[in-house]
């Protein structure tokens, strides 16, 4: 099988600037520059900040998520995350102001107030999230005085998300704004009180394929109790709750160590990091939660769920490393959580990973991606297409981890694909999760289309 | 579950403030998609990354193709100081990287606000021999993505397009609209049918919809030739399909190359079709070939065979005005009734064009809205149901809620794969609608009749 690289022979894929964005480990002692600003030019695959808070907040089910801007913002990210919810679904509609020439010359707070009052009048919403996008940072809307005013006549929350897309071309600021709109949501009023209990809050869980659930099963199967996730099939009421838990459980470190390390001095809840995508990880996590609790019956039922759930899931896995031994593997994804999660299933299924980028890790993420993986590995931050398609070919990968923009890039080029993002249907957490995995890396990186590929009569034979 | 609208009515005459749940999307994505029907074109976003991001995602969700783009990647900087920096940086980091033959540059909401001059900006940009940069306004606050679209045809047709004043020559142009890689295929397979060469522009055939060869290209095979944009000014006529998509750019060529347009509609059903087979044959005075008699009798035939399938049937039809007006003349055929036909995309025009169509269809109490949303759509199911939902993917929610089947056609369709490759244009296009639409509904009849109706022959 030969792989034509698109790019003419000579050219250097890479831009200059780059070169410090990427890193081959064992040959560069320096260190990888990353959450630099892509370069104007450059087909990034990163979002904006908007996008990243919406991602972030878009799981609260029963707010209504209103984008004062043009219509396009509300269109791309209308219900574009396979949240689930157990109850309400006002997250999945789309709300826009809508914002025309007019609004932009006279100002769009009068247009923004009149939507809110609209939809408080249709839906009796707990709360509104109101989202800044690029248009209305720069002509300079009032959002939080309009929230303020509209939350004083309607006697709801309605929150403002300064998430202006052009401030930063890292999802992660997107993240922080959402944070502050959380702790914003949560912050019990003057003379409330929230009622301490044994539970704990999950950050960084978002419900994609029901991952919030299992989770939850398993916890429960412990004696442990959820108080609520952030923000994964959460609602208004439950979110307020959140002060109240004993320990938060951070996920997604990208997007909400900053809200767990806020809570731990607001509040005084300590945190502790977590990841339950592959089975090692699960088993590792919930320990970790079970120590936190130092209850006998809790380690004792916590060993026991282990134990069973791995004699289920290591024969699947063993199954499948057969078939994936050796097979050459590359990771793209958002977040360096999930890259170094992906690493070790990867690893755990025989494959060799060959390639790993993240959109918005930080230097230390970079650092322990760099431990964990064989010396070789090409480690990149911001990738653009031509640089993933370039390390793509020349490692000779059978296999990519990534999302939406790159599974069709990788389709072209011969390679399967998993996706590990947002576009995902099925849950990839925990126990089953793993299973789960096992069988989508199989499936692609195996697909018996890849024969049709390779023995196609219309093409000479090639050695 | 996902029946957030209220029961109770609006008032009939108010719309919503904004929009909730909308039919449209902004001007770049359709600007985008234009310039990928230029081959060996990078488009260029004029803004911040997450624009970018977001059109390359939804033209990947539909197409199930990669979508490349590059971008300005503003940041506060430029947002305060003004953009031009950017720009000409990225057209020499673009043209240094990705060699492309062409950069088709749109702006955004931000670069519109900030008041960037886009053509004083290319003049002063490096550009290497022999390549090209373009550019078309396309303000997200301002139309749809369907203006969109229409506003880089134009910007492709003001740049590129030159008359050597020689006399035409006999040959059409097509501006397809804002359709399929299959449906423009199709209409040109119709062209070259009745033996008249055609340049079509934007034609992303082979571009959204290529081969897995085993190999990528950044650049696929397909899209218009530079070379024949420009000679497109020496054409005899231009096919301009969709009033919405093409008829901007068909008025400019007119004007800059003295190419006549005729404004057709996107043919999507027999009448549409005719039309544009009519106007290829006076336009070059050749004769309709024997087999596109014979595809249009097997139309005509099916629409006999099959008419009690769905004749009566009453149904909603949202999306894109090129689309949604050719497609309630072809339902109205069908024996149909468009109960409610919604646009996202602004026009008092295309109330006008379908409540005549309506009329002269003898067909009354149908509710018809250019620049609606679902919201509303689904508000009037409420109060009067339909049989059938024919529209984006964004449909599936109502079909759900009011257990509507929903016949997916238009822009986007996230849901379901290889509609882009095929066709709902030309005669062959309606036997696939045909069949969509009557297999919808049989099986919609299959699954719900008591058991002694359940009949093996319908």
């Amino acid at each position: 099988m030969e792989n034509d690289c698109s790019l003419p022979a000579g050219s250097a894929p890479c831009i200059d600037e780059r070169q410090f964005s990427i890193m081959t480990t064992g040959k560069n002692k320096s260190r990888i520059h990353c959450a630099d600003d892509s370069l104007a030019g450059a087909v990034s695959q990163r979002a904006c900040v908007y996008s990243g808070a919406r991602v972030v907040l878009n799981p609260v089910t029963d707010a209504v998520h209103l984008v004062h801007g043009p219509i396009g913002c509300a269109s791309y990210t209308w219900d574009i995350r396979g949240s689930l919810s157990s109850d309400s679904e006002m997250f999945r509609q789309s709300f826009s102001t809508d914002l025309k020439e007019r609004d932009v010359v006279f100002g769009g707070e009068p247009k923004l107030a009149a939507c809110i009052d609209e939809i408080v009048e249709k839906y009796h919403p707990p709360a509104i999230f109101v989202y800044s996008t690029c248009v209305v940072g720069m002509i300079g809307d009032d959002i939080i005085a309009v929230c303020k005013e509209a939350s004083h006549r309607h006697g709801i929350e309605v929150i403002p998300v300064e998430s202006s897309g052009f401030i930063s071309g890292n999802k992660i600021v997107g993240y922080r704004a959402a944070g502050d709109a959380l702790l914003k949501l949560i912050r019990p009023k003057e003379g409330e009180t929230v009622e301490k209990t044994r539970k704990l809050n999950y950050l960084g869980e978002y419900n994609l394929g029901g991952e919030k659930w299992l989770v939850e099963s398993y916890l429960r199967e412990m004696g442990i109790e959820i108080n609520v996730a952030f923000t994964g099939d959460s609602t208004v009421a439950d979110l307020k709750k959140a002060p109240g838990a004993c320990l938060n459980l951070v996920q997604c470190t990208g997007s909400m160590h900053w809200v767990a390390m806020s809570l731990d001095q607001e509040y005084g809840i300590p945190y502790i990091d977590v990841n339950f995508f592959g089975a090692e990880n699960t088993a590792e996590s919930l320990r970790k939660i079970a120590s936190f609790y130092g209850d006998d019956e809790i380690m004792r039922r916590t060993e026991a769920l282990i134990e069973r759930e791995m004699k289920k899931v290591r024969p699947v896995i063993d199954r499948y490393r057969e078939k994936l031994t050796g097979k050459r593997a590359a990771i793209y994804v958002g977040g360096a959580f999930k890259a170094l999660a992906i690493i070790r299933q990867l690893k755990e299924l025989g494959m060799e990973v060959m390639f790993t980028g993240t959109q918005t890790g930080k230097q230390e993420d970079y650092e322990q991606i760099s431990s964990i993986v064989s010396e070789g590995t090409v480690v990149i931050d911001d990738a653009n297409p031509a640089e993933i398609e370039k390390f793509l070919l020349e490692k000779d990968v059978d296999m990519m981890a990534g999302g939406v923009k790159e599974r069709f890039l990788a389709h072209k080029l011969g390679i399967g694909f998993v996706d590990h993002n947002h576009d995902r249907k099925d849950g990839l957490a925990g126990f089953e999760g793993a299973i789960r995995f096992a069988r989508e890396v199989y499936a692609t990186t195996c697909s018996p289309v890849w024969e049709r590929v390779k023995k196609n009569p219309f093409e000479e034979v090639q050695d | 579950m996902l029946d957030c609208t209220p029961k109770e009515p609006v008032p009939s005459d108010a719309h919503t403030i904004g929009k909730i749940n909308p039919v449209k999307t902004c001007q770049p994505v359709g600007a985008m998609y234009a310039a990928l029907g230029i081959h060996g074109c990078l488009p260029h976003s004029h803004g911040s990354q997450g624009c970018c991001s977001y059109h390359r995602m939804a033209l990947s969700r539909h197409f199930h193709e990669p979508a490349m783009a590059s971008t300005s990647s503003f940041t506060e900087g430029a947002s305060v100081f003004g953009g031009a920096a950017n720009l000409k940086t990225a057209i020499k980091n673009v043209f240094a990287i990705y060699h492309p033959d062409i950069i088709a540059i749109h702006t955004t909401c931000l670069s519109e606000t900030i008041g960037d001059d886009l053509p004083t900006i290319i003049k002063q940009a490096e550009i290497p021999e022999g390549r090209y940069v373009i550019h078309a306004n396309t303000p997200s606050y301002h139309g749809s993505h369907i203006t969109g679209f229409s506003n880089m045809c134009r910007g492709i047709v003001s740049y590129l397009a030159e008359s050597d004043g020689n006399p035409k020559k006999e040959r059409a142009n097509i501006f397809p609209g804002f359709v399929n890689p299959g449906d423009m295929r199709e209409v040109r397979r119709i062209v070259t049918e009745m033996g008249v060469p055609s340049i079509m522009y934007p034609d992303t055939t082979n571009v959204m919809d290529s081969p897995l060869l085993n190999k990528y290209e950044m650049y696929p095979g397909g899209g218009a030739k530079i070379e024949d944009i420009k000679d497109s000014g020496n054409s005899k006529m231009t096919l301009s399909l969709g009033a919405w998509s093409s008829d901007e750019a068909a008025a400019t060529l007119q004007d800059k190359c003295n190419v006549p347009g005729v404004p057709l509609k996107i043919p999507i059903g027999v009448k549409a079709t005719d039309d544009l087979v009519m106007a290829v044959k006076e336009g070059f005075g050749v004769e309709v070939p024997e087999s596109l008699e014979i595809e249009r009798g097997q139309v005509i035939d099916t629409l006999i065979d099959t008419h009690f399938q769905y004749e009566g049937k009453k149904v909603a039809v949202f999306g894109d005005p090129d689309i949604v007006i050719p497609l309630t003349e072809f339902l109205i055929t069908m024996g149909m009734i468009p109960k409610y036909v919604i646009t996202g995309t602004p026009g008092n025009k295309f109330e006008k064009i379908i409540n005549q169509m309506l009329e002269e269809a003898g067909i009354e109490g149908s509710k018809v809205r250019a620049e609606g949303d679902l919201f509303e759509l689904h508000q009037w199911i409420k109060e009067e149901s339909v049989d059938l939902l024919i529209g984006n993917t964004h449909g599936k929610y109502i079909a759900r809620a009011e257990d509507i089947p929903l016949v997916r056609v238009g822009f986007p369709i996230f849901d379901r794969a290889v509609q882009p490759l095929m066709p709902i244009t030309g005669y062959r296009g309606c036997l696939r609608l045909i069949e969509m639409i009557s297999n919808t509904l049989l099986e919609r009849r299959d699954r719900d009749c008591k058991d002694e109706d359940y009949e093996l022959i319908l």
